[in-house]
């Protein structure tokens, strides 16, 4: 064959891989190991946890406003009751599907590629549930009686509004991080394991001893592990599709033109995991340089995640078009004034920003070109993260301030306090982040074992 | 405890072992070896039904919340409309199984292990560390009645490991 197309189908086999060639299984788990046990802390990684713990200070002040004062501090009024807040909320839980798409569902369809990314994906959310379980609290106007949406016999015989989407939400959304912790848990036992049994101090042999719970990889328990592992992901990938439904439903159970709509629980959905997969790379590009985990996380890694939010995005682009068509197609007056204010009223700017963020900049991804190079990658994903914002912002604040009738019409604006939250738990989010990667394992290691295995067993099978 | 090198060597030691007539044995391995938890004596697992328990105890359970406040304890006539608003019950009695179900499995999971167990014999095992890094071990116990300490010890080297060594309670 002449030289053009072996050079081609070595470049093609070179991008196929998972896994950089020539690693054993003490190499991957040494590699990731060190990264806790032996590396030096570094001045990068202090000055990112300083500027991140700034910010949770940050939050801790805004916070504590909001709970001395009240809700009034924020930018809500009437006929705008909710604001910052929930936009906050829904942006946080949607960006954590992602990461339970990638442990959970991946695992089911035996992607070989997800090996690398699940650790710190699903680390990504349970930190983002954590932030976005804030806002629910914070937002109420009596958060010290916030346990009444909780159900408990009291004396007076209440219970709970069971049949709102608010009580599913505590519920769905509950669930939902009590799952992703156990389910991220369950996959480190046995690199805890790991990282006992390679600690040279006895203090941190004994912490990493009582986590790890005294795993030491009896073939007996392995097999239990395996099966916990797949019926957790059975579990966890029709959880993510009903969380984020159950949290659209906040919206779509209300009247109002522009929420009342049932394109929302699958446009949610996919919204979701778009803007999950854009913060999965926001995070995956700069620990795969500045950890040099390029042998790990390789082109393939960038290239799949690249895809699938080309894909998402496109879902999303189609959602888009189908509730404009929907509601001139309608006829319905206030849908179509609803549709027309999104794209010429008093918050226009906003809405035309959010089409190029979400639909024009992703088609970026169409070009290999862009999707083989990471920084380029990783400004598309910043695109789609603000474009995700300003989404539910828009359906939010646009579909409140002008419903049906205009003498009740009026604006949103926020205030210093609404941004001081909102980057306070971008703070929280990337301290946990910052601490989980200084102590845990970033990647799943006992996972790049079974990888090595099964490349070296497909090698074999290939060589023969 | 003999250990080897690839996951290949310690199922057919395994194996071998087992056509030999032990079988009080386990294998301890850094990731899991396809065969070889049947291959120790190891059948199927109890965890799938306990996490079937588990799901349908949250199902009804979920339901069950719902359903007698607004039905026996506090219903509320809201505009004449049923007290059993079954569809509206769905999303969390759905959660609840979740929740309940992967409760189950993780707990279930666990404590069938026997975990958290700190200790063992065999961290006793010289090199037993390399055990979460890159060595397989295989373990033939006391316990088992084939058992004797130089006719086990010169079988498993016969299975050529790299190393045999005994272990301590």
């Amino acid at each position: 064959m002449d030289p053009v197309e072996t050079d081609n189908r070595a470049a093609v086999v070179e991008i196929e891989e998972v896994l950089a060639p020539g690693h054993t299984y003490r190499s991957v788990s040494d590699r990731v190991s060190d990264m806790v046990l032996t590396w030096p802390v570094g001045y990068r990684w202090a000055a990112g946890l300083a500027l991140a713990l700034g910010l949770l200070f940050t939050l801790h002040i805004a916070l504590a406003w909001v709970f001395t004062i009240g809700v009034g501090v924020w930018g809500i009024n009437i006929p705008v009751g909710w604001g910052f807040a929930i936009t906050n909320f829904v942006w946080w839980i949607g960006i954590g599907h992602a990461g339970t798409l990638i442990s959970a569902f991946l695992l089911l369809m035996r992607q070989k590629w997800r090996t690398s990314i699940n650790r710190f994906a699903e680390a990504m959310t349970i930190f983002a549930v954590a932030c976005a379980g804030l806002f629910p609290l914070a937002h109420m106007g009596r958060p010290w009686v916030f346990w009444w949406i909780l159900p408990y016999p009291d004396t007076m015989g209440l219970w709970p509004q069971f049949r709102s989407p608010l009580v599913w939400d505590v519920f769905a959304v509950s669930t939902y991080l009590t799952v992703s912790l156990l389910f991220w848990y369950v996959g480190l036992l046995p690199d805890l394991g790991t990282l006992r049994d390679r600690a040279k101090k006895r203090i941190t042999k004994i912490i990493y001893g009582i986590v790890s719970l005294g795993w030491r990889g009896s073939a007996e328990h392995w097999s239990r592990y395996e099966m916990c592992s797949l019926l957790l992901a059975g579990l966890a990938t029709p959880l993510v599709v009903s969380v984020h439904t159950v949290v659209s439903f906040d919206f779509t159970i209300a009247l109002i033109p522009g929420w009342h709509s049932t394109i929302f629980p699958p446009y949610f959905v996919a919204g979701a995991i778009y803007s999950g997969f854009a913060m999965v790379l926001t995070l995956a590009i700069p620990l795969r340089k500045y950890y040099h985990l390029e042998d790990f996380v390789t082109m393939k890694h960038l290239d799949f995640m690249a895809k699938l939010m080309l894909a998402t995005g496109l879902v999303v682009t189609y959602s888009y078009l189908m509730e404009t068509f929907m509601a001139f197609y309608s006829g319905n007056p206030f849908d179509r004034y609803m549709m027309l204010n999104r794209m010429t009223g008093p918050y226009a700017k906003v809405f035309w920003t959010l089409i190029f963020c979400n639909l024009v900049g992703p088609q970026v991804l169409w070009l290999s070109k862009i999707r083989r190079s990471p920084w380029a990658l990783f400004a598309v994903s910043l695109v789609v993260q603000t474009g995700m914002w300003l989404e539910r912002f828009v359906i939010i604040i646009t579909g409140l301030h002008r419903d049906f009738l205009p003498s009740s019409w009026g604006m949103f604006y926020p205030t210093r306090w609404d941004y001081m939250t909102f980057l306070g738990t971008l703070g929280l989010f990337f301290t946990l982040f910052y601490l989980f990667i200084r102590f845990l394992p970033m990647i799943a290691i006992h996972e790049l074992r079974d990888l090595v295995h099964k490349t070296n067993e497909e090698s074999a099978a290939v060589a023969h | 405890m003999a250990e080897f090198e690839t996951p290949e060597e310690i199922l057919h030691a395994a194996e071998r072992a087992r056509a030999e007539g032990y079988r009080r044995m386990d294998g301890y391995s850094p990731f899991p070896v396809e065969g070889l938890a049947e291959a120790v004596g190891f059948g199927k697992t109890k965890l799938s039904w306990i996490v079937i328990c588990g799901g349908l105890t949250g199902a009804c359970g979920g339901f069950f919340l719902q359903w007698w406040p607004n039905v026996i304890g506090y219903p509320l006539n809201i505009g004449g409309k049923p007290y059993n608003s079954w569809p509206s019950f769905i999303p969390i009695t759905f959660e609840l199984t979740i929740l309940f179900s992967a409760l189950s499995a993780v707990f279930g999971m666990i404590a069938l292990n026997g975990l958290p167990q700190p200790y063992h014999p065999v961290f006793n095992a010289p090199n037993f560390d390399l055990a979460s890094r890159d060595r397989f071990f295989l373990c033939i116990e006391a316990r088992d009645p084939k058992f004797n300490l130089q006719a086990t010890k010169d079988f498993l080297a016969s299975l050529e490991p790299v190393d045999v060594t005994e272990v301590d309670n």
